[in-house]
């Protein structure tokens, strides 16, 4: 699991590679949290384009993020997100809560 | 049940480094059904999250051992058991129900819920301290050979 950030004014975009499961989402979440205290940007893209699994860790990945950035008074939006891992994020309805690949998130959640 | 047509049994440690062995184990496995992406995607899903339950919340404090049986079935039917020694389920209504979890915040309470919808059947069965056993199947689809 490899993320790399690209702060980009008010925007910081993190991309991941790899494998995100139970064994690499410890590691994620701490640099995600890392790098939003550091940041503290207004928008947080996640960039999914190099990840070759998620499993149901990485939506508490996703949630520990967007509840920070709710905290931040910013917002989140999830970019290039692969079939596989776009399944195990709309089974949590995290498509509804999240912009996904440009479409928005109903508004009333 | 009639004798599976082939079969694979797996033991190892409840390393978390063994989630990502466990699903690679399983979809090799699968492959002989010929499923597609998406059920070859849906099966190291599965897999992984039921694992993971092994790891996080049948050992939560030990190192243990953790069994992974792999059938294929007259049918293409693919039958995976998960199975573990650890402290067991109390309440498995409740463990199956959605974002429910003992795991703390950096759980998202949905790895029943997964396994349930991207498998077609899911039985949980546990002795509250003897330990868990996870069956699922999913019938692969037979598509046309490719000539």
């Amino acid at each position: 699991m490899e993320l790399k950030s690209i702060p980009r004014g008010a925007e910081l975009e993190v991309s991941f590679a790899g494998e995100l499961d139970h064994h690499a989402a410890k590691q994620a979440m701490h640099a995600l949290d890392e790098e939003l205290e550091e940041q503290l940007p207004r928008n947080l893209v996640l960039d999914f384009g190099g990840l070759q699994f998620m499993d149901s860790s990485g939506i508490a990945v996703v949630m520990r993020a967007y509840r920070r950035m709710q905290e931040l008074g910013g917002s989140v939006c999830m970019k290039n997100v692969p079939d596989q891992p776009g399944k195990v994020l709309r089974a949590a309805a995290l498509d509804r809560l999240i912009p996904m690949d440009g479409k928005k998130a109903p508004s009333g959640l | 049940m009639k004798r599976a047509r082939n079969q694979a049994d797996l033991q190892f440690p409840s390393h978390s480094a063994n989630e990502g062995f466990a699903r690679a184990a399983a979809a090799c496995f699968a492959a002989q059904l010929d499923p597609t992406l998406e059920e070859l995607g849906d099966i190291k899903t599965a897999v992984s999250e039921a694992v993971t339950n092994c790891i996080v919340h049948a050992y939560p404090d030990t190192i243990g051992s953790i069994a992974l049986k792999l059938r294929h079935h007259d049918g293409n039917v693919l039958e995976i058991v998960v199975r573990d020694w650890g402290c067991g389920i109390e309440n498995i209504e409740q463990a199956r129900e959605p974002l429910f979890t003992t795991g703390g915040a950096d759980r998202s309470g949905m790895g029943f819920t997964i396994m349930e919808s991207f498998m077609d059947s899911l039985r949980i069965r546990s002795v509250p301290g003897r330990g868990t056993t996870v069956t699922m199947k999913k019938k692969i689809a037979q598509r046309a050979a490719v000539r």
